[in-house]
């Protein structure tokens, strides 16, 4: 959809934990309040290591009362974003931007499956409270790792009551995905935010289902994949370069920092501007975009550079620079 | 930074006549939103935001296949929903792609649109615009496509009728009319003004629908808005001392003009109106002539009052920080106004300020 997003001021009114790693944090803009519809995210530009960037985080709940509360969890081999997020103190100056949706929530659906993984919860939290005002027939399904990682549970039991349902991993807690879905009414949707394992288990049983692709809704951090975020080498041969990806960088990133000309645009693994080709990979490539097929990814031929890595090892990549 | 708006985004809005509406692509733009309106093959109509999530190009440039929607530049598929669900030279869909899919519904032989959150559209808001349904009433109507002006001032026009007796001498205007006090009601959405002339001459086209040469009349106009921009004008005549004012109407002829004014832009407007009425339902060719009279090449009522209005919004424009001055014949238009100003406060989560008082300050 065609939106406008435009940066102001703010301030960071107060913080709150949720759980251990994960913190609310409320923030009063400046100007004009533009109410968010449920499924927006806004930007937030961080600093790290003296550097701005800008990251985005989903809204929580309808923010009524002027203020934007976004959810933060705080991830040890992010690429810093959390961490700057987490040193923040109420009173600090932000700069914002307004409300953006990619994650659009679409009304008089005769049924809703809302399915969320960890921190996935933040834009599903506020999609199912608009859902129950409206009296939409819903249901929740909430995956976590551990009890104590189950942030605004509490809110959601007294909002939504038995249209919660949770699962915790080590309590042996397992969505299955595939009645859930089978039990979905003719033109029911589906929406999901959490993890990539989720989200593709959740894509494969909705294709093997033959339901309509676009009643499918997901959105994905870019950030999650199959393996922790490791280090690894990325060599071109054709500029004759080796360039080093830190853990807490993007290979897109590390690339453009090593002058290489890269183009993108979403930088969260959904267009594949950014794509390049493999020439060869010591280690697994774990791809963490939603571009390409299950098909695409298994025959391993490119990657998308703004959220993919590699575990373990090094990758041995062609760029499109024709110039040397 | 805070431009005063014109219009409520939560609220239904006509976007076309309901036998307007086919299978193929129509671009309209209400309340500066820019829409592709078509109907399905299930009946069904579909509006979406007319601009293609790749790179803008109008989607009504494009062609329907099936009930789907094909951009005329790369061939990105938009279904009913907006939900892009074809992409050229990819084997996945970018899951943010899709356009905006409004609210629309059928009702009263028009296709009612809701430009705001669709969260909020409840189709039982819909103006009661049952005049205009074809059955007790009868009428053609037309619209008044992108009519230069704040859909405001013809709110103004049509809620004060005074002005009938200066752009309309000689069919509907009569001294009577600024002669005889009036009556203005309100409720928190609707806003009536009641004008009874008693034993009067009636004017020249209520003298022929009423067929009595010689009678006096008692005459009525009773214009019943309701927020933010629809309009009934039950209007007529009927024989003095019939009991009309006392709601025995029996001797007497009973039509309504009816106005769906929607905002195009903060400057222009969509004007469907009608003429119906009760009296020789079946006579085809009276509801030809009511239409004649009303748009005709330039030469009807409506067509004498579209000239005012677009003459005046230049006015405006021109003079953008000149205020108003209103009189008592505004009290309709001042009541009219002042609901609107309430929905746009609600809409904006602010209390309702005296804005009716500069009305013109939109058009800065």
């Amino acid at each position: 959809m065609a939106e406008k997003i435009e940066w102001r001021s703010a301030r960071l009114r107060s913080v709150r934990d949720l759980t251990p790693d994960i913190r609310l944090f409320e923030i009063e803009p400046s100007g004009d309040f533009v109410v968010p519809t449920p499924g927006s995210h806004i930007n937030v530009t961080v600093q790290i290591g003296g550097r701005a960037d800008a990251r985005s985080y989903s809204i929580v709940g309808p923010c009524t009362d002027g203020l934007y509360r976004i959810a933060v969890k705080l991830l040890g081999d992010s690429r810093g974003g959390s961490a700057y997020m987490w040193s923040l103190a109420p009173g600090a100056n932000l700069t914002i931007s307004t409300p953006g949706n990619h994650f659009f929530l679409s009304r008089g659906r005769p049924e809703y499956i809302l399915l969320a993984g960890g921190i996935g919860i933040t834009p599903i939290y506020t999609m199912a409270l608009a859902l129950a005002e409206t009296g939409a027939d819903f249901r929740l399904l909430y995956s976590c790792r551990r009890r104590q990682d189950l942030a605004l549970a509490d809110e959601l039991q007294e909002r939504i009551g038995a249209r919660l349902h949770e699962f915790v991993d080590e309590e042996g807690g397992r969505v299955d995905v595939q009645a859930e879905i089978a039990r979905l009414a003719p033109g029911g949707e589906l929406y999901v935010c959490g993890p990539i394992g989720l989200l593709e288990a959740a894509k494969r049983v909705w294709q093997e289902s033959g339901r309509p692709v676009d009643q499918l809704r997901f959105e994905t951090f870019g950030n999650s994949g199959r393996f922790a975020s490791q280090p690894f080498a990325v060599k071109i041969p054709r500029l004759g370069k080796v360039v080093e990806v830190p853990q807490n960088q993007t290979m897109l990133d590390a690339l453009e920092a090593a002058g290489v000309g890269m183009i993108y645009d979403c930088r969260r693994g959904e267009c594949g501007l950014c794509a390049l080709h493999i020439l060869e990979v010591d280690g697994i490539v774990d791809h963490r975009d939603v571009f390409f097929s299950d098909e695409e990814k298994a025959e391993n031929r490119k990657l998308c550079t703004c959220v993919s890595r590699v575990a373990g090892g090094s990758i041995t990549i062609d760029t499109a620079d024709r110039a040397a | 930074m805070t431009d005063a708006k014109a219009f409520p985004l939560n609220a239904w809005y006509t976007a076309a006549w309901s036998h307007e509406v086919q299978h193929e692509l129509a671009a309209r733009t209400v309340c500066g939103h820019d829409v592709v309106l078509y109907r399905r093959s299930d009946g069904e109509v579909t509006a979406l935001e007319d601009a293609c999530w790749h790179r803008l190009l109008p989607l009504s440039m494009g062609r329907l296949e099936g009930d789907q929607v094909v951009c005329g530049y790369h061939g990105l598929v938009f279904n009913a929903a907006g939900r892009c669900t074809y992409m050229p030279a990819q084997k996945t869909i970018n899951p943010s792609a899709c356009v905006r899919a409004y609210p629309i519904a059928e009702r009263h032989r028009l296709v009612w649109i809701w430009p705001g959150d669709p969260a909020l559209a409840d189709p039982s808001t819909i103006p009661d615009f049952h005049w205009n349904d074809g059955t007790e009433w009868v009428g053609e109507g037309g619209t008044f496509y992108s009519l230069k002006c704040d859909y405001r001032l013809v709110i103004d026009n049509l809620m004060d009728l005074t002005h009938e007796t200066y752009v309309h001498a000689g069919s509907i205007g009569d001294e009577a009319i600024t002669s005889t006090p009036f009556d203005v009601t309100h409720t928190d959405r609707t806003a009536t003004v009641t004008r009874w002339m008693t034993n009067i001459e009636p004017p020249p086209f209520w003298a022929k629908q009423l067929g009595r040469p010689g009678e006096h009349v008692d005459r009525w106009q009773i214009i019943y808005f309701q927020a933010p921009s629809t309009i009934i004008g039950d209007v007529g005549v009927a024989v003095t001392g019939t009991g009309a004012p006392q709601g025995d109407r029996s001797q007497g002829v009973n039509g309504a003009f009816l106005a769906a004014i929607t905002p195009e832009t903060d400057t222009s407007c969509h004007y469907f109106w009608n003429f119906v009425r009760t009296f020789r339902k079946d006579d085809e060719q009276l509801t030809r002539d009511i239409n004649k009279a009303h748009v005709n090449e330039g030469k009807g009522v409506y067509d004498q009052d579209h000239v005012v209005l677009e003459a005046q919004q230049k006015a405006i424009d021109k003079n953008p920080r000149l205020p108003f001055y209103n009189l008592n014949i505004d009290a309709g238009a001042l009541w009219a106004r002042k609901l609107i100003d309430g929905m746009l406060a609600r809409e904006q989560g602010q209390p309702a300020q005296a804005s009716n008082q500069v009305p013109n300050q939109a058009a800065e």
